[in-house]
C-alpha cells in the first residue's frame, strides 16, 4: 500500500462572479514511504494547490486521495489527528506562514511540546538549539528570541524548515522552500533533508522551478511535470532531465540550459488560463510540434513509454501519432523526427512493459 | 533558475591569479570616466544598525555603491547579510528598531538637484517614493493589502500619485502592464491577493512597480516563484523596458542565473559589508573575493555530477560582536595574519571593479 495515492484528483475554486474554476484536472500519483517526487511546472499551474491538498490544508473536490489506504476526506478523530501530524508542508512564502506574534523559540518548541510531549525546559531548549544549528541559524542566541519581523527572508524560510523537522513527519511538501536562501546554504539544507529522508524514511513532494536543484534532490527518484492542472510527464528524474519527451518539458529544460545554440521554444503569444482551457491538448496553442486536426481536437492520454515513465502527448501514441487528412508538412518536425515514426522505439518498449 | 549561469571557475583561484595591475589612472579611483552615464544613486559608507536584546546588530557596515542612469545592479550575498536592509533604507521603510548610524544616500533625479535621502523628512520622501523610486518587497506580501482586490490596489496607487487620471485610463494602463507580464489581466484585477499563485503575485508586483514610470526600481527577489520560461520572458521584458524607458534597477537575488541575464554590475555583500563590486561578465569569469568564489562554486548545474556539489564550510559571523579583521576570515582558505587584525577596505583593482580583501592589496588603486 502506497503512503499516498491520488486517483483523478480534482480541485475547483468557487467564485460568486465567475463560477467554478477547476485548477487540478485529474491527477494520478502514488508516493511510497521514503520516496521523493519532484514537481515542476509553469507559474500558476497548480503546484501549490496540489501540495496544500496533500498536506491536508485544503480539501479536494473530485477524485480520491488515500493516506495509508484511507480516504483522507473521511478521516476523523484520532486518525485525522495522526494524519495531520504525519503530513506537513513547508510553505512557499515564509512571510505568510510564520505566526508574527511568536518568538522563534516558541515557533519551534510548540510543536515539539505538542507532538513529542517533551515538557522539561532544558530538554526542549537543547532540542531547539539543535534544530536551529541544523538549518544554519547561528549564533543560536541571536535568533532564539527574535520575532519573524526581525528575520531576513531566508532566515524565515529556515525557521519554517526547522519547525517542520521537529515534528518527525512521514511526508513533507516542500514548496520552493529554499528560494530565498543563497546557493551555498541551499545545498547544505537540501543535504540535510536528504539525510533525514534516509534516517527516518520521510517522503517528499518537492516543488521547485530550479531544475538543477530538483535533479539533485530527486536523483534516483521521480520527476513530475505539470501543465494547466495536469501531470503531463512523469518518470525517473535522470531520464526525464536527460531525455525529455513532452514538448513542454523540452522547453523548460531548454530555458534552463547553458547552451543557447539549439533552443527549443514554445510559441509564446498565448497566456494559458484555467478559464479558457484549449480543446484537445492543453499545450496545443503554444506547442511547436502541434499536429493540426489532432492535437487541437483530441486530448492526449498518458502514454507509458517505458516502465515507470509516461507522457501525455500524441507524439508518443503506441500506434504513432494520429495523422490528419491532408499531408503534414515536415518542416516543423524538429528534433523529434525519429519519434514521429510508427516504429517508435520508446513506445514499443512501453507496450512490452 | 541557477542553471542559466555560465560556468564559473570551479577552482578557487589562488592569490597568484589576482588580476594584474591595470593601466587605470589611479586618480580615476571612482571610475567616473569608465561609464559615461550620470550617477542616479550614490550610497556612501552607509551603516545601519538594529537594536536587539543582545546589543547593536550591524546589519550594514560602511557600504558604498553607485547606480547610474539606465544601469541594472544586482545585490547578492548570503541569507541575512543585509541586502534587504540596505535596499529598504533607500525608501525609508526600515523597521522601527533600525537606525542609520552613518553615511549618506544621494539621489540625483534628472534635471533636479541632489536629494539626500538619508536626511529627507518623511513628507518629502512620500513624493519621491513611487514617483521616482519604487521598491517591491521580498515575498510580495507586505506590498499587497490582503483584503482589497488587485483592481483597487492598482487604482489607488495610480490615483494617489496622479489624481487627474480617469478610472478608465488607469484601468487600461493597468491591463496593459499586466498583459506585459503574461497575466490574464481581467482575471487578476478581479482577484484578491490570496487567489493568485506565488509567481502570479510576483508578476503583478512587477507590473505595479512600473505603473508610474519611476527612475529607479528596486526589486527584492522578484522572481523566486517563476518557472524558467516565464522568468526568461519577464527578464527580457524588464531589459527592453529599461532600454525604452531608461529607468535604473537595483535587484536582490539568490538566483545567479538571473544576475547574468539582468545585471550590468554585481555587488556582493558578506555580513553587512560590500566585499566585491564588478561588471557582470568579469564577476562570473573571475570572481575575486574568496566569498564570491565560494558562492559561484555552489551553483548546482544540470549536467554536473553530485560530487562536484559544494557549499562554503563554516557559518555566518555574529553581527553583534565588535569586528577586528576580515569577517570572512574564519571561513576563508586564504586567511593570513593580517586578515585577523585589519579590516580590508573596498579598493579598486581594475578599470571598473573593486574588492575588499587583503589578497589584492598590491594590485589595488584608490579606495571606493
Ligand atoms: N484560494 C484560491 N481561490 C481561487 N483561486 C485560487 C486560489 N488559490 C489558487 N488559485 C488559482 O489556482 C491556480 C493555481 O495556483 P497555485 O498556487 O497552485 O499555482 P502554482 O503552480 O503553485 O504557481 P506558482 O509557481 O506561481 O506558485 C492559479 O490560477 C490561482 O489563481
Ligand atoms: N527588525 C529587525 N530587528 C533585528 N534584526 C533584524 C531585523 N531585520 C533584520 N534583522 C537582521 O539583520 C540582518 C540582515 O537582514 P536582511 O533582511 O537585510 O538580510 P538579507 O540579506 O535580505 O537576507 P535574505 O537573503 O535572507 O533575505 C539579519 O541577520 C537579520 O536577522
Ligand atoms: S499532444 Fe500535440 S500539442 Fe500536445 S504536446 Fe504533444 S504534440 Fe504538442
Ligand atoms: S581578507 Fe583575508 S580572510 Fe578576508 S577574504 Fe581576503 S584572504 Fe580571506
Ligand atoms: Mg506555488
Ligand atoms: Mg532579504
Amino acid at each position: 500500500m502506497a503512503l499516498i495515492e491520488l486517483a483523478g484528483l480534482e480541485k475547483s475554486f468557487h467564485n460568486r462572479k465567475t463560477g467554478d474554476t477547476q485548477v487540478l484536472r485529474g491527477i494520478d500519483l502514488a508516493i511510497e514511504e521514503g520516496q521523493t517526487v519532484c514537481v515542476v511546472g509553469e507559474s500558476g499551474c497548480g503546484k501549490t494547490t496540489l501540495g496544500k491538498i496533500l498536506a491536508g490544508l485544503q480539501g479536494y473536490t473530485g477524485g480520491t486521495y488515500t493516506y495509508r489506504g484511507q480516504e483522507v476526506a473521511t478521516l476523523k478523530g484520532k486518525l485525522w489527528k495522526q494524519y495531520r501530524t504525519d503530513v506537513q508542508m513547508i510553505h512557499q512564502n515564509p512571510y505568510e506562514s510564520l505566526n508574527p506574534t511568536q518568538m522563534v523559540f516558541d515557533i519551534i518548541s510548540a510543536p515539539i511540546k505538542h507532538h513529542r510531549k517533551i515538557r522539561d525546559f532544558a530538554v526542549l531548549y537543547q532540542e531547539v538549539v539543535r534544530l536551529l544549528e541544523m538549518v544554519g541559524l547561528t549564533p543560536v542566541d541571536d535568533f532564539i528570541d527574535k520575532y519573524p519581523v526581525n528575520l531576513s527572508g531566508g532566515q524565515r524560510q529556515r525557521v519554517s524548515i526547522a519547525r517542520i523537522l521537529c515534528m518527525n513527519p512521514k511526508f513533507i511538501v516542500v514548496d520552493e522552500a529554499t528560494s530565498m536562501i543563497d546557493t551555498s546554504l541551499r545545498i547544505s539544507l537540501l543535504a540535510t533533508l536528504k539525510r533525514i529522508q534516509e534516517e527516518l524514511k520521510v517522503a517528499y513532494l518537492y516543488i521547485t522551478h530550479d531544475l538543477a536543484l530538483g535533479r539533485y534532490f530527486a536523483w534516483g527518484q521521480r520527476l513530475a511535470v505539470m501543465y494547466l492542472g495536469e501531470v503531463i510527464e512523469l518518470g525517473p528524474t535522470g531520464d526525464v532531465v536527460e531525455d525529455p519527451h513532452h514538448p513542454y518539458t523540452k522547453a523548460i529544460l531548454s530555458a534552463g540550459s547553458i547552451a543557447t545554440d539549439n533552443s527549443y521554444d514554445l510559441k509564446g503569444v498565448d497566456i494559458p488560463s484555467f478559464q479558457h482551457i484549449p480543446s484537445g491538448c492543453s499545450l496545443s496553442p503554444r506547442c511547436p510540434e502541434m499536429i493540426p486536426g489532432v492535437c487541437n481536437v483530441v486530448k492526449p492520454p498518458l502514454h507509458t513509454t517505458s516502465p515507470g515513465r509516461c507522457v501525455a502527448c500524441h507524439l508518443y501514441a503506441a500506434e504513432g501519432p494520429r495523422t490528419t487528412e491532408g499531408p503534414r508538412s515536415t518542416e516543423n518536425l524538429g528534433t523529434t523526427e525519429g519519434q514521429r515514426s510508427t516504429e517508435n522505439p520508446r513506445t514499443g518498449q512501453g507496450r512490452n512493459a | 533558475m541557477n542553471t542559466n549561469t555560465p560556468h564559473p571557475t570551479n577552482t578557487v583561484p589562488s592569490a597568484s591569479t589576482v588580476p594584474s595591475a591595470s593601466s587605470v589612472a589611479s586618480e580615476n579611483a571612482k571610475g567616473a570616466a569608465m561609464d559615461p552615464r550620470p550617477v542616479l544613486l550614490d550610497i556612501n559608507k552607509l551603516s545601519i544598525e538594529y537594536r536587539t536584546k543582545r546589543g547593536k546588530l550591524k546589519a550594514v557596515h560602511e557600504a558604498s555603491l553607485r547606480i547610474r542612469k539606465g544601469e541594472s545592479v544586482a545585490i547578492i550575498g548570503e541569507s541575512g547579510c543585509g541586502k534587504t536592509t540596505l535596499a529598504t533604507s533607500i525608501v525609508h521603510m526600515l523597521p522601527r528598531n533600525a537606525t542609520i548610524s552613518g553615511g549618506s544616500i544621494g539621489f540625483f533625479p534628472e534635471g533636479k538637484a541632489e536629494i539626500r535621502l538619508e536626511a529627507l523628512p518623511e513628507k518629502e520622501m512620500r513624493a519621491v517614493r513611487w514617483n521616482d523610486i519604487v521598491m517591491m518587497f521580498q515575498a510580495s506580501q507586505s506590498s499587497f493589502n490582503p483584503v482589497a482586490k488587485i483592481r483597487t490596489q492598482f487604482l489607488d496607487t495610480f490615483q494617489a500619485h496622479n489624481p487627474e487620471i480617469s478610472t478608465d485610463d488607469a484601468l487600461n494602463r493597468s491591463r496593459e502592464l499586466l498583459e506585459l507580464v503574461f497575466l490574464n489581466a481581467d482575471a487578476v484585477l478581479n482577484s484578491f491577493p490570496h487567489e493568485l499563485s506565488g509567481g502570479m503575485k510576483q508578476r503583478t508586483l512587477i507590473a505595479l512597480s512600473l505603473l508610474l514610470d519611476p527612475q529607479l526600481v528596486i526589486l527584492d527577489e522578484p522572481t523566486t516563484a517563476l518557472d524558467l520560461i516565464t522568468q526568461k520572458k519577464i527578464l527580457n521584458l524588464l531589459n527592453s523596458l529599461r532600454d525604452s524607458c531608461g529607468f535604473s534597477m537595483m535587484f536582490i537575488t539568490h538566483d545567479l542565473g538571473i544576475v547574468t541575464q539582468l545585471a550590468d554590475r554585481v555587488v556582493t555583500m558578506y555580513a553587512g559589508v560590500v566585499v566585491e563590486n564588478a561588471p557582470t561578465a568579469d564577476f562570473f569569469s573571475t570572481p575575486l573575493h574568496p566569498y564570491s568564489q565560494g558562492l559561484l562554486r555552489a551553483i548546482p548545474k544540470l549536467n554536473a555530477t553530485f560530487e562536484q556539489l559544494y557549499s562554503i564550510p563554516g557559518s555566518t559571523p555574529d553581527l553583534v560582536d565588535k569586528m577586528d579583521g576580515c569577517l570572512f576570515a574564519p571561513r576563508c582558505a586564504h586567511c593570513h595574519a593580517r586578515c585577523l587584525t585589519e579590516i580590508p577596505a573596498l579598493r579598486q583593482t581594475d578599470n571598473d571593479r573593486w574588492v575588499a580583501c587583503h589578497l589584492y592589496e598590491e594590485v589595488t588603486h584608490g579606495a571606493y
